[in-house]
């Protein structure tokens, strides 16, 4: 047992456990603690009618729709992205690289209300699009996931730069000689290795998505029932000092995020696992499910 | 849970102001967004005819945000001496805490509100939708922009506003004025989430052809834009909208500050006061200044929130809480 147990970089280790979690408890805990406290103010079938109310269920779909589309969006630009910045040399690299960090250090009501000029059917951009493709983006659910690609570009980026920072070039010239098509290069031997740390870009920019409030509403145009996000109707409540009924919608999308992120979690560790057995069988051969088949039908 | 822990850290904050604040008395006037320039301009003036009254020099302080917000920090703890809101939700609020008077609108004149503005519409140069009145909003082919009619106070001025409009009508009544409204956000294409953004969206973003807002709002809109893009219409009718004002009781008496608090709000009534009033486009109560500035102030024959929806605590649960006639208006059918 003793001698099993690994050599541990931070002194002390129960001091550091016991920082750690103090630390998380309360930056995370007790805040969310008191917000399901308040909500217990109320019985189970209030929670419920609150809770599930039409505008409520219409914003839930709003919120998370959007913002699971918007960190799909990043998952497959943002990964192209940083490739770009990570393999290749052209001028302005440095300049591109630091603009991805942008959208992080920018005010989101001044995103927000960019956006809306920009997409707006009077804008630079709004005005071709809305008049060659009679596509309106401003004011219509398709603002809000502009809004949300925007604000939650960085994470996907800089989650995936350091991980195709270590993927040496001669992998790729490896694949390459012993006749795999780029294709198969890219989808065999480099996705693997990204995926988890891709998942994990995902995973933040959507839980950022989803709580974001200050670019949204100036883009969204706020109709009831068809582009009011979650945050939003929490704020109503607040102005009507229904402070209760901010509390219910506040619980739902924390529950609704944890789980959401638990499973984005678990899918991430079972494929880092799944990876790195991959890797360690190194036999490119062994994959070979013809020879399982073969083998049942024989 | 929330509201004691932000109380602990505002009362560490006062502590460490505390004995700055002792030297000279000051007072902290903690106010809605939009009435920046008009405390701006009056601050100096009532230091300067305090002094010359009573020798004493008072420091006023500002504070400015949305005005539920500000309500709820002084309800949580931020040591306003006195609040000045656009609305009398926010002040009621104060009142159910315990914090302000639940006679507060009898401390002063006219319920304790200085000055008053109204709803007026904004349309493009030469109004080419030809409107002005309520009913010409309601027109297929006309958008209007205005702020969320739950979020905003601005918003909820317009919605009142317009269905004060439609009751006031030959034969009205809620179910002719909930249709009007229905019909009017038919015609509502977006929600702006404030009362600026709404102005912007409608100003430098070309959205929407009339927008509603306060005839305060509209003159800075002709200041900040100039004057030749759009013009401003006044409906025969609208609402008086009463800015209120009111002394935070708990917190003067704790700090010993409530004649100059008290002299502060009364001062808003003073010739200068309803002078600085009229010059940042506020309706004067004193008939006087009012004569002075009259042409600033079309006539428009308005109705109040009490006499209408019998004051706002009926007109917020009637109209803006769950379930009310905003909320049935966008239900699925």
């Amino acid at each position: 047992m003793k001698s099993n147990r690994p050599h541990r970089v931070l002194p002390g280790f129960n001091l550091s456990l016991g920082y750690a979690l103090v630390y998380l408890s309360l930056l995370v805990l007790i805040p969310l603690g008191g917000l399901i406290a308040k909500s217990a103010e109320l019985s189970l079938a209030e929670f419920w009618t609150l809770a599930t109310s039409q505008r409520s269920m219409a914003s839930y779909r709003i919120t998370f729709g959007t913002s699971l589309l918007a960190a799909s969006i990043n998952a497959v630009f943002g990964l192209i992205v940083a490739w770009v910045l990570v393999r290749y040399e052209f001028p302005g690299r440095r300049f591109f690289d630091a603009l991805v960090d942008l959208p992080f250090a920018l005010p989101t009501a001044v995103a927000g209300i960019t956006l809306t000029t920009l997409y707006a059917n009077t804008g630079w951009l709004g005005q071709y699009i809305e008049g060659q493709w009679g596509f309106k983006i401003a004011f219509t659910p398709w603002g809000i996931v502009v809004a949300l690609t925007f604000v939650t570009m960085p994470f996907v980026v800089r989650t995936v730069q350091p991980v195709i920072e270590d993927i040496e070039a001669e992998v790729e010239e490896a694949a390459a000689t012993l006749g795999a098509t780029r294709w198969q290069t890219f989808w065999r031997v480099l996705l693997p290795g990204v995926f988890p740390a891709l998942l994990t870009g995902f995973a933040l920019a959507f839980s950022r998505a989803i709580g974001e409030f200050g670019s949204v509403i100036f883009i969204a145009g706020n109709i009831p029932l068809v582009s009011e996000i979650t945050p939003l109707l929490i704020i109503a409540k607040l102005e009507q000092y229904d402070l209760i009924g901010a509390t219910v919608l506040a619980v739902v999308m924390l529950v609704i995020s944890f789980v959401l992120l638990l499973s984005i979690n678990l899918l991430q560790w079972w494929a880092a696992n799944r990876h790195r057995s991959e890797a360690r069988e190194l036999d490119p051969g062994s994959t070979g499910n013809p020879a399982n088949t073969q083998g049942a039908a024989a | 849970m929330n509201r004691s822990l932000l109380s602990a850290v505002l009362l560490a904050a006062g502590l460490s102001l505390a004995p700055v604040a002792q030297a000279q008395t000051s007072l902290l006037n903690v106010s809605y967004d939009v009435a920046r320039d008009v405390f701006k301009d009056y601050n100096p003036k009532f230091v300067a005819a305090y002094k010359a009254r009573t020798g004493e020099t008072v420091e006023v302080k500002q504070s400015h945000a949305g005005s539920t917000k500000q309500v709820r920090a002084v309800a949580d703890g931020l040591e306003a001496d006195v609040v000045t809101m656009n609305q009398a939700t926010d002040i009621m609020f104060l009142a159910e805490k315990g914090l302000v008077a639940a006679d507060w609108t009898k401390k002063f004149p006219n319920d304790a509100a200085p000055y008053t503005s109204t709803m007026v519409f904004i349309v493009r140069k030469g109004n080419p939708k030809a409107i002005k009145d309520w009913n010409d909003l309601i027109k297929s082919g006309t958008s209007i922009i205005i702020p969320h009619p739950k979020n905003t106070g601005n918003g909820r001025w317009t919605y009142l506003a317009a269905w004060g409009n439609a009751l006031k009508q030959p034969g009205g009544n809620d179910k002719s004025a909930a249709a009007y409204l229905s019909a009017f956000f038919k015609n509502t294409p977006l929600f702006a989430p404030g009362g600026r953004d709404a102005t912007t969206t409608f100003i430098q973003r070309g959205q929407g052809d009339v927008l509603v807002t306060f005839e305060s709002e509209a003159e800075l809109i002709a200041r900040e834009f100039g004057r030749g893009g759009f013009e401003v219409v006044y409906p025969p009718q609208s609402i008086l909208t009463e800015l209120p004002v009111a002394i935070v009781d708990k917190v003067v008496d704790k700090r010993g500050t409530r004649k100059q608090a008290q002299a502060y709000l009364e001062y808003l009534w003073s010739k200068d006061g309803q002078t600085n009033a009229a010059e940042n486009y506020l309706r004067p109560r004193d008939a006087e200044v009012f004569k002075k500035y009259a042409d600033r102030f079309p006539a428009v024959k308005t109705f109040t929130v009490d006499e209408t929806f019998g004051g706002w605590a009926k007109a917020t649960e009637a109209h803006f809480k769950d379930g009310g006639s905003f909320d049935q208006i966008y239900q699925v059918k």
